[in-house]
């Protein structure tokens, strides 16, 4: 896969060749040696091409959280969580990984990151980050982000994060990702250098850009419905879920209650205390099972907001697209008013408005020199005009051609991790279901035994 | 006297049975009973509730059949239609005829909590189960299913003609404890039933909070199903976005409706099936408190007319005849309540042990529908789609 605009500067030497199974594993990204295939281009950085034989693979995991204070911007003391990023890189042979680098970086560098990326890949759908702030919690979930729960599913979420960008075919040659991972010091600063944040398009050009263009590739009009509409869904999804398991946990705590006046009951009996006594026992164990159950479903809708939040990154492909397109449309228009301005002058019919004309009408005509003038300098603007125009064609071509490639890429991405995404929530069902079958089998036998 | 003369028919009329008939004719039945079922002579059974629409009311009626070998019953078999008011008249009857019994409950009367439709199908079907079970307990008590009453519930063919005779057809023991005044301190009670009165206390207390427990789960249960109801067609919604996997939350859609069917199921089962069970034996308690009491007054009033004698200083140790009477009647009283009490902790840890053993079963159905529509779908999921 080729990217839209190769920059040199940009390209290093990661680059993975095998696609991830499932967030949360380890990524085996490669790394490239200086084996044959290999070259070094005018930067001296080398890159690798695609047939290559990888001596060398890298493990990147989010090994730790930590709180720490600090001072922010304006000097006050502040408390954030830093995350300790481990690479390895593994010989194939023994599979024994050796640490090659570790830092540590907070949130908002990964981003700082993100953002970084987007300006430069608006072709590549670039994953999420995990939520800033927990949402859609359920009562017993905590909403403060210093919760050791809400930190270490951000953990999680942070891996999965590199290790959705160092096995994206296009993202993981990209340099600054490589120097996030391996350089502690100065990477913001290296960031900033690139200027990217005067290269980013101001939202209210892209608004506008949606609004007026007339005729974008229907595939992306779709695609911003779909991703709209995932959105929504998604959204509605957890939220009633949420709910869902807020009212769980209602029903399985009341059942402790069964435990303790069972218990007070068979105080009072005699041949029916015994049995009494030991179901309760299974209540309150069937009570308490709820917590773990509830849990391990915080993973699901962790997967769930993953591509909730993909549907962003989706809709600002689409976006880019809108805005390259309609930049085009406007050159175009632009272009062939020149053109026409310029065969009314020669003509001498005058049939747009311009101030020229105007001036002339009030002022008198212009002698023929003034006029041969004006023509030339259309002329000139007009064949600049031609030469934009066709590179914006070739642009947006190639836009549209790579965009696609990775959308594809994406789908067939999005189909499979939700496919196991919904496997492993029937499989947590399951679990559940078989619990709460052995829980109840036990209280009955104790039951019959009263 | 006619001490020993034991009489098959355990109520008599007033004069010719010994106080003492009721608990040896106890004692040589429960021997009989002890051959499971196999000496029983009576079933009795209430089934086929009816709606019946008149122009001042409308109410329902049961079907009581009555099968029996007895010889205090004319036919062998019965069939006759009887009303809840019936039902009420019967238990006050056997009250006043029987105060030395424990009388087992009716369900209650009016519709307490909720706003439950009394003619609806699940209200009639908890209250058929009820006053079924209602007749059986009498139908296996050795001395209430004697009783005159009782017989003329399961037979007569016009009902209120009956009632409007209001024939007393008390026993002895009822007449003369119906005449036992209040009004006198208890000494002490024996420890028997100081200890059954603090059982029962504590044993109603007990049941109560369970009641409440139980509403309390259908309670939480009912509003998880009303997330769960939601829920489900979101999955739905969002198959009808996706192409590939359009069919796996589809499934997931069909499962979640299928658990909720079967979390309402829970519910309906456990509210028609077990509070009630819970609440007649409450309402047993109650009962039985209140026959206890009965005892204490007869046991004052033996007591107190003791006492008189003994202040009064005669020389002759002849006890008068009417506190030999009282002490007749507290033993007497004290034999039938230390039996009932005994068949009713047998029963109760019977009829409890079905009642748990039922709702745990219950619990256990509903996880099954759940595991079996979740392990349904895990194919459906792991099918690979053929590319379009």
């Amino acid at each position: 896969m080729e990217q839209a605009a190769p920059d040199p500067d940009r390209q290093l030497q990661p680059a993975p060749v095998e696609s991830l199974g499932g967030p949360g594993a380890v990524l085996e990204a490669a790394v490239g040696e200086e084996t044959e295939g290999t070259r070094e281009d005018s930067a001296g950085v080398h890159t690798m091409t695609g047939n290559d034989l990888w001596l060398k693979k890298i493990e990147i995991s989010v090994s730790e959280a930590e709180k720490r204070t600090g001072r922010n911007a304006v000097n006050m003391q502040e408390t954030y969580t830093a995350y300790l990023i481990e690479t390895r890189s593994v010989e194939r042979a023994d599979g024994q990984s050796v640490l090659t680098d570790s830092l540590w970086r907070r949130y908002s560098e990964f981003e700082l990151l993100r953002n970084y990326l987007l300006v430069y890949y608006p072709h590549v759908v670039v994953p999420p980050l995990p939520e800033k702030r927990a949402e859609f919690v359920w009562h017993k979930l905590s909403a403060d982000n210093m919760d050791p729960d809400f930190v270490e599913r951000r953990r999680i979420g942070l891996e999965n994060f590199l290790l959705r960008v160092a096995s994206h075919p296009v993202l993981c040659r990209d340099k600054i990702f490589y120097l996030f991972l391996t350089q502690e010091g100065n990477w913001k600063e290296t960031v900033n250098e690139t200027g990217f944040q005067l290269k980013a398009d101001s939202r209210l050009k892209a608004l506008n850009a949606t609004f007026r263009v007339k005729n974008p590739d229907k595939r992306f009009t779709e695609l911003k419905h779909y991703s709209d509409e995932l959105q929504s869904v998604i959204s509605h999804l957890l939220r009633v879920r949420a709910r869902v398991a807020d009212r769980l946990y209602g029903v399985y705590k009341v059942h402790g209650n069964y435990g303790r006046v069972f218990s007070e009951w068979s105080a009072i009996e005699k041949e029916m205390g015994d049995g009494l006594q030991s179901a309760g026992h299974h209540m309150d164990v069937y009570a308490s099972s709820i917590d773990d159950i509830l849990e391990d479903e915080e993973h699901y809708a962790d997967q769930l907001k993953e591509y909730l939040f993909y549907a962003e990154a989706l809709r600002a492909v689409c976006r880019k697209h809108e805005l390259m397109q309609y930049d085009l449309e406007t050159a175009a228009q632009d272009l062939a008013s020149k053109k026409q301005q310029c065969e009314e002058l020669a003509t001498g019919t005058v049939r747009t408005f311009s101030l020229k004309g105007v001036t002339t009408k009030l002022f008198g005509q212009e002698s023929a020199e003034q006029r041969e003038a004006r023509v030339k300098v259309l002329e000139e603007q007009i064949n600049a005009g031609e030469q934009q125009l066709k590179s914006k064609n070739l642009e947006g071509r190639e836009f549209v051609k790579n965009a696609w490639a990775d959308i594809e890429r994406f789908k067939e991405q999005k189909n499979r991790d939700l496919k196991e995404a919904l496997i492993s929530y029937a499989v947590m069902q399951i679990s559940m279901c078989k619990k709460g079958i052995q829980v109840w089998t036990n209280a009955k036998e104790c039951f019959s035994k009263m | 006297m006619a001490a020993d003369l034991i009489l098959p028919n355990g109520g008599t009329p007033a004069g010719t049975s010994s106080p003492a008939s009721s608990s040896s004719l106890l004692n040589r039945l429960q021997l009989d009973d002890d051959i499971d079922g196999e000496t029983r002579d009576l079933f009795v059974t209430v089934d086929d509730p009816k709606k019946h629409v008149c122009t001042m009311e409308t109410y329902i009626t049961y079907r009581i059949t009555t099968k029996s070998t007895r010889v205090e019953f004319d036919l062998p078999e019965y069939s006759v239609r009887r009303r809840y008011q019936d039902f009420d008249w019967l238990r006050n009857k056997l009250e006043e005829s029987q105060p030395t019994h424990l009388i087992p409950p009716l369900p209650e009367k009016f519709v307490v909590k909720g706003v439950v439709d009394r003619f609806s199908e699940e209200f009639v079907e908890t209250r058929r189960k009820a006053l079924d079970k209602f007749l059986k307990r009498i139908t296996d008590h050795p001395v209430l299913s004697f009783n005159e009453h009782f017989n003329v519930f399961l037979t007569a063919k016009d009902l209120n003609a009956y009632k409007k005779q209001g024939i007393a057809l008390l026993t002895r023991v009822g007449e003369s404890v119906k005449h036992v005044t209040g009004g006198y301190k208890l000494r002490s009670r024996p420890l028997e039933f100081a200890a059954i009165g603090d059982y029962l206390d504590t044993f109603a207390l007990k049941l109560g909070t369970i009641d409440r427990i139980a509403q309390r789960i259908i309670k939480e249960e009912i509003e998880y199903l009303v997330e769960l109801r939601e829920y489900g067609p979101v999955y739905s919604t969002w198959s009808a976005l996706e192409g590939e996997l359009a069919e796996p939350l589809e499934g997931v859609s069909a499962c979640i409706g299928n658990c909720s069917t079967a979390l309402e199921e829970l519910t309906d089962d456990v509210t028609e099936e077990f509070l009630p069970v819970l609440r007649e034996y409450i309402l047993y308690s109650d009962s039985m408190k209140s026959v206890l009491k009965k005892r204490d007054q007869v046991q004052a009033e033996y007591e107190a007319k003791l006492e008189a004698v003994a202040l009064r200083k005669e020389d002759r140790p002849k006890v008068p005849a009417d506190v030999e009477k009282c002490q007749d009647r507290m033993e007497c009283f004290n034999a039938d309540l230390k039996a009932d009490m005994e068949r009713w902790q047998s029963n109760k840890r019977h009829d409890f042990r079905q009642l748990l053993v039922g709702l745990a079963d219950k619990n256990i159905q509903y996880y099954e529908k759940c595991l079996m529509a979740w392990e349904s779908i895990i194919p459906l999921l792991q099918e690979k789609q053929e590319t379009k």
